[in-house]
């Protein structure tokens, strides 16, 4: 073997090891990387209890309440399987309305409402002109826009 | 061989410094149209995005840089790969000269998408799977350079930063994706996918015309650099002796 086929052997090599290493240890760390859990997933108790932790989805159509007497906001986020109901007290962030993918930051009370101490709006890939959307939404049957594609 | 003349040639330092002086210009000026149209398209054209306005536009700053993050970090790697195996001294000079232009355009990357992220996501950052490891990649730069002016001696600078750019390369395909794998804040890709892009032609083309502008500009900046790079290198050789006696 010549010195220099030794050398793409080791170059190799060192890229195999370190890309089954990393591999490994994100699979092992799968649900840790991930930034939020779903709705699905919190009602079935699969979230650290007594912990603080991030729940996303889309924010259901017309469940969006103020509180009278403070500033407090509820309003139910879904994946369209499971609901969880958000209690949020602060200003919401400009992409913030209802249909649109959320993130809160918080934890679950005892009645299984998550009070959040931090809400953030979810962009989708998706970019379009206004006039566009309008449209899409007008069409009869067609898919209108907002409302993100993925909801886990 | 025949085919491999090509490779023996990029081996040379005169010919790749005389190569990387006649393309530079080239690059630079179609660099120099790609960008203009893309930028005049993309802030003045193009129309408002439904949900972010005119925010959106800093999407023809932040996905080009973005880009060239990781293509500078490949271009990196691969000639750092290339000097290790073959012991090109040019190719180690190709690794060294892309370094601080992929750390830049990291830099930018993070800072566009962090004055885009306050407005729209509601926080400057956070620790979600993309912009975590795209900070990672900026501290991958950070320690090749830091690792490279660490040794007196260049030949042991070259080899040993060229094995922590090996070991790094594994974080280019994480930072695609890990929109992806994850769950993560960070929207998925529009453009970088195999499905047709989730965005009209009229915001699309100067999109794609700032990506090719982006790449032809790291094309530029890395012929100058490398010509500096080789320079300094070659400071002692009798061929560019001979160039600067002819002067």
């Amino acid at each position: 073997m010549t010195p220099r086929r030794k050398r793409l052997l080791l170059v190799g090599g060192i890229l195999v090891g370190v890309g089954l290493a990393t591999g490994v240890a994100t699979m092992a760390f799968r649900e840790n990387l991930s930034y939020f859990y779903n709705p699905t997933q919190v009602t079935e108790g699969q979230v650290p209890r007594g912990r603080s932790f991030r729940v996303g989805g889309l924010v259901t159509k017309g469940s969006l309440k103020r509180v009278p007497g403070n500033e407090e906001v509820r309003f139910v986020v879904t994946d369209l399987n499971r609901d969880v109901t958000v209690a949020y007290t602060g200003v919401l962030p400009d992409l913030f309305r209802e249909g649109q993918g959320i993130i809160a930051h918080g934890r679950l009370d005892g009645s299984g409402v998550f009070v959040a101490d931090e809400v953030l709006a979810k962009h989708d890939e998706k970019y379009m002109p206004p006039e566009v959307a309008q449209s899409l939404k007008k069409a009869p049957g067609g898919a209108g826009p907002g409302g993100e594609g993925k909801g886990t | 061989m025949a085919t491999w003349t090509w490779f023996h040639r990029l081996a040379s330092p005169p010919y790749v410094y005389r190569t990387a002086a006649t393309l530079t210009p080239w690059f630079a000026v179609v660099a120099a149209l790609a960008i203009g149209y893309g930028f005049f398209g993309g802030l003045v054209l193009a129309p408002p995005d439904y949900q972010q306005k005119d925010a959106f536009r800093i999407i023809y700053v932040h996905a080009p840089s973005a880009w060239l993050s990781l293509l500078a970090y490949t271009t990196l790697a691969v000639a750092a790969a290339v000097g290790l195996v073959w012991r090109m001294k040019v190719a180690h000079a190709v690794a060294a000269a892309a370094a601080p232009i992929g750390a830049s355009f990291t830099f930018l990357a993070l800072l566009t998408g962090s004055l885009w992220g306050k407005p729209m996501w509601g926080t400057w950052w956070t620790w979600d799977a993309r912009l975590t490891s795209e900070l990672i990649l900026l501290f991958l730069y950070l320690g090749y350079m830091a690792l490279r002016s660490a040794f007196d001696d260049r030949q042991r600078a070259d080899r040993a930063s060229a094995v922590l750019a090996v070991v790094g390369v594994v974080n280019v395909p994480i930072i695609h994706f890990s929109v992806t794998w994850w769950n993560s804040l960070h929207q998925g890709s529009t453009v970088m996918k195999l499905a047709k892009p989730s965005m009209p032609g009229s915001m699309l083309w100067p999109l794609l015309a700032s990506f090719l502008g982006f790449t032809l500009l790291f094309a530029a900046l890395l012929c100058v650099r490398l010509r500096a790079e080789i320079l300094e290198r070659e400071r002692q050789a009798s061929w560019l002796k001979s160039i600067v006696e002819k002067r």
